[in-house]
């Protein structure tokens, strides 16, 4: 249950702004990789090309190509709500829809697309999904109440939960602790050390010290001034980044001489 | 080096110093001075009022004519004319307030003087049928309780209603719809929205010859029918849907629909299942203000449905009363002219009705979008 | 090359995101039709009075000078119920916004939008019946001390049912119109601007003449215009109160008519070309009102963009 991401040649457009410019880079399987980079440089709108979310927005374009496993999302007749079912999302902001209960927000992805499964594989699954978001001690006594009456760092969690349920192949997470207190970040990190053993993970974060945490390579974004396109600097060993990097703005990015 | 804290508990016991007047209450009215004035004013007013014989409405005139004047000139001399004139506009905006009251108070405390007394059983479940002037000539003439009722307009309410909030509500939901997920940014949208806005204010008579026009194309002239004027209260109806239901969809946060599509949900399923249920407190109270608001028109029914004396449960045949048209032809054609006030009993009875519906799904309407409104139990 | 296994669609529903966004999108432009054949049918159904022989259209001298007196009345009613409605409901406004003690504000302003509530057949019945009545002492008063001007000119209708009494049913019918568009726009003053003008010692009166009115002046417009329009279109308040008759400068007699109460006074037993006439009638008033609300609404979407509420 895990693919490897492939992307060449790839541009973002918003209408006729180029916002992200010739991104190259190739994601391992089971791996976890954080974008980082200053504001603004274009890591979250590249993050969300790769399971097609930028297309929610008008105008919103890509050139180039994004293969996982091979199979390339752009390709004539790829409908994008098959590219999201296995390449699932977490968001910055902890979304739980607030009219269902813990369990319907588990089950969500399935619930909505009215594909029946039976009640006991239902509830394997929910159980399953809680267990691998480390939710489900906090909330098996209390699956009925609403999603919304959890604390933050709970709700980003049971978000997880939501997203594993699908069964995708990679799950994308753009800056998915900065609305959260220290502690729930901290859990969620240790988290993403576990479920790397079966998803592919890409996160974006404007937090360096997370990404030294928690990544197995990272990738550096970076912006040359306002109203140009963003560009992928250097692609490394998390270690390598941080330590020795060889391109003179990365070095300066994670000294913290910038952004 | 002062020398401070320790006096007081040691020292002996001092009188305080003498109390001297704060100096930033200089030049300000004394509290009574106002009370003083509006005394003043009901006296004289009074005595204004009955020097031209007596009443209650130019009593009032007078006080407060005469404390305005009084009020504010009292001020002006202790405190200066910023003041003063600070003080008269605070009097008249007090006053305009009072004075919006009056007809209100006035409007449901006749409604529920007159209306009362004809609020009888028979009252409710009976109808015009068989009614003529004599009956209500041999009423007054026995002393008998007045008989007649609205049960028939009853009926034809809620039926109208019932149908032009079927043709609404879809159509108006709908449009909101395309106006929020799909169409923003549209020029069609914006053509939708500032029509639906100006449609807000097409007055009613004209919806219902509207009404009227288009099936008397389709159907023959004078087509009297209770379908006709369900369609134009749809008329009336469906901008103030799209208006609310629009306001509510747009209030729901993208995230939740972002964290939808990430799941692989299909765009109109996000909407259905998602959106709407997020939104529907405030839709299900926006469509019941409308209700509210056409179920008591009476113009475009008087120039679609007629008025019927009868029970008629058939939408689709012949002419159907409704409360309000009961009530207008019960005041301007009495049942017998000779004897009015059994009529007008009637009429006020079915006015109190009315009043209590609007008043209840008013109320309906708060209460809906307090249930159903998303919740956060912990 | 294998197939892209993407592109087997899982599941269906594709087809349903069509049909929903048809559907809804056909809605939106079903709304956009119905105005249009509102016009379009009152056009079609009122043609024959406009192009009848003028001797056959009430008054014999054509519809132009039979709408005439009609419209006059109309806007004379209306004009009325905005004089009066106007600085009350302003008024009202200001009290709730700025005046009233906080926590009286919102159930306040609900007691007010009840005047909203009550049907306007019921404003009818009680203007002809409570009010008409009442009024006449205070018309015989102007008709005493005024009577040289002529709206106070006698004879004085002893029920009431004059085109005054008229006016200030109507004007009680709009001031919640009024009242509500301007206490929204006064609770979107900055609290910036407010705080400015008391830091320099403005008094309460002041502070609202600096800074609330100047801001909502837009708004002011557009909510008296929005009232306006609503005066012009209403039937009931009009066609019970009224004693009908023909076009008479005085206020305080019987006499004059509006659109909406000709139309329905006499629609239920019309036929012929007596019903195209006030279907044309009706036309004329739909014109009236649709001019002063796009008028209104265009005020408003302008001062909405440079209003910095947003």
């Amino acid at each position: 249950m895990s693919k490897r991401i492939d992307v060449s040649d790839l541009n973002v457009y918003y209408s006729k702004f180029r916002a992200v410019e010739d991104v190259n880079i190739q994601i391992d399987a089971k791996s976890v990789t954080a974008f980082i980079g200053p504001s603004g440089c274009g890591k979250s709108t590249f993050l969300r090309t790769l399971n097609r979310m930028h297309e929610v927005i008008p105008g919103a374009t890509v050139e180039g190509k994004v293969l996982l496993d091979g199979d390339n999302l752009y390709d004539a007749g790829v409908d994008p709500v098959t590219v999201r079912s296995q390449i699932g999302m977490v968001f910055q902001r902890p979304n739980p829809f607030p009219t269902m209960s813990i369990r319907d927000n588990v089950l969500a992805g399935v619930k909505l697309n009215s594909r029946r499964i039976p009640k006991s594989d239902a509830d394997d699954l929910v159980e399953s999904s809680l267990r691998g978001a480390n939710l489900w001690n906090e909330v098996k006594d209390r699956l009925d109440k609403p999603g919304s009456g959890l604390s933050g760092g709970q709700q980003q969690r049971l978000c997880i939960a939501r997203t594993i349920a699908v069964k995708p192949e990679v799950i994308l997470m753009d800056e998915p602790c900065s609305a959260l207190d220290p502690i729930s970040t901290l859990a969620i990190e240790d988290l993403i050390n576990e479920m790397k053993n079966d998803y592919t993970v890409v996160i974006v974060t404007h937090n360096m010290q997370q990404a030294a945490r928690v990544s197995d390579k990272t990738a550096f974004f970076n912006i040359a001034g306002t109203g140009k396109p963003g560009k992928l600097i250097e692609y490394d060993e998390t270690a390598t980044i941080f330590n020795n990097p060889s391109v003179k703005a990365t070095e300066d990015y994670v000294s913290g001489r910038f952004g | 080096m002062t020398t401070t804290t320790t006096t007081r508990a040691t020292g002996p016991l001092r009188t305080p110093p003498p109390a001297r007047r704060n100096r930033l209450s200089k030049g300000r009215l004394p509290r009574w001075a106002i009370p003083a004035v509006g005394l003043a004013a009901l006296i004289l007013g009074a005595a204004a009022s009955t020097l031209g014989g007596f009443s209650i409405a130019s009593f009032l005139i007078y006080a407060a004519l005469l404390f305005v004047a009084g009020a504010t000139t009292t001020t002006t001399v202790v405190e200066g004319r910023r003041q003063g004139t600070n003080s008269f506009f605070k009097y008249l905006v007090v006053g305009a307030f009072l004075l919006a009251l009056i007809p209100l108070v006035s409007v449901l405390y006749t409604v529920l003087e007159r209306g009362l007394p004809g609020m009888t059983p028979h009252f409710l479940f009976h109808s015009m049928n068989g009614l003529t002037g004599a009956v209500d000539n041999e009423t007054v003439a026995a002393g008998t309780p007045v008989l007649g009722g609205a049960y028939h307009a009853v009926v034809g309410t809620l039926l109208i209603t019932l149908c032009s909030t079927v043709i609404s509500v879809p159509i108006g939901m709908l449009a909101a719809i395309y106006l929020v997920e799909y169409g923003q940014g549209k020029a069609l949208s914006r053509g939708i929205t500032f029509f639906v806005d100006v449609m807000t204010g097409i007055p009613s008579i004209v919806a219902g010859l509207f009404a009227a026009a288009l099936f008397g194309l389709l159907f023959g002239p004078s087509t009297r029918m209770g379908i006709v004027a369900a369609v134009a209260l749809s008329v009336l109806m469906i901008p103030t849907v799209v208006r609310s239901t629009e306001e509510m969809l747009k209030i729901v946060p993208n995230e939740l629909r972002e964290a939808s599509y990430a799941l692989g949900v299909r765009k109109w399923r996000t909407i259905t299942k998602v959106v709407i249920p997020t939104a529907i407190s405030g839709i299900a109270s926006g469509v019941t203000l409308a209700i509210a608001r056409v179920i008591g028109e009476t113009a475009p029914i008087l120039v679609t449905a007629g008025l019927a004396n009868s029970i008629n449960f058939n939408v689709f045949g012949n002419w159907m009363a409704t409360l309000p048209t009961f009530i207008y032809y019960q005041i301007l054609n009495p049942t017998s002219p000779t004897n009015i006030d059994p009529s007008a009993q009637r009429a006020w009875a079915a006015a109190l009705l009315l009043i209590v519906m609007v008043m209840l799904l008013n109320l309906g309407a708060r209460l809906i979008a307090r249930i159903f409104a998303p919740k956060t139990g912990r | 090359m294998t197939t892209n296994t993407l592109t087997r669609a899982r599941g269906s529903g594709r087809a349903g995101d069509k049909v929903f966004s048809g559907a809804s999108r056909s809605a939106g432009i079903l709304i956009l039709l119905t105005l249009f054949a509102v016009a379009l049918f009152l056009l079609i159904q009122a043609l024959p009075a406009f192009t009848a022989d003028p001797a056959e259209v009430s008054g014999g001298e054509g519809f132009a000078s039979y709408i005439w007196p009609i419209v006059v009345g109309t806007v004379i009613a209306a004009a009325i119920a905005i004089l009066l409605a106007t600085p009350v409901g302003l008024g009202v406004a200001l009290f709730i916004s700025h005046y009233a003690p906080r926590r009286l504000a919102a159930p306040l302003g609900y007691v007010i939008d009840l005047l909203a509530a009550i049907p306007s057949v019921i404003y009818g019945i009680w203007g002809y019946l409570v009010l008409a009545p009442v009024l006449v002492p205070g018309y015989e008063w102007l008709n005493a001390n005024l009577g040289f001007l002529p709206i106070f000119g006698g004879p004085v209708s002893q029920t009431g049912k004059t085109m005054l009494t008229a006016g200030i049913v109507l004007a009680v019918m709009v001031l919640p119109i009024i009242t509500s568009l301007s206490r929204e726009i006064f609770l979107q003053t900055p609290g910036l601007h407010e705080e400015a003008a008391l830091a320099l010692g403005a008094t309460r009166w002041e502070m609202i003449r600096m800074a609330v009115l100047p801001f909502a002046r837009a708004g002011i417009i557009s909510a008296v215009m929005l009232g306006l329009g609503r005066a012009l279109g209403e039937t009931m308040a009009v066609a019970l109160v009224l004693s009908t008759g023909s076009l008479i400068p005085s206020l305080i007699s019987s006499g004059n008519q509006t659109i909406a109460a000709e139309i329905a006074l006499n629609f239920p037993e019309a036929f012929g070309l007596r019903m195209s006439e006030l279907i044309a009638a009706g036309l004329v008033l739909f014109v009236i009102t649709l001019a002063v609300n796009m008028v209104a609404r265009w005020i408003i979407s302008r001062h909405r963009e440079f209003s910095g509420a947003n």
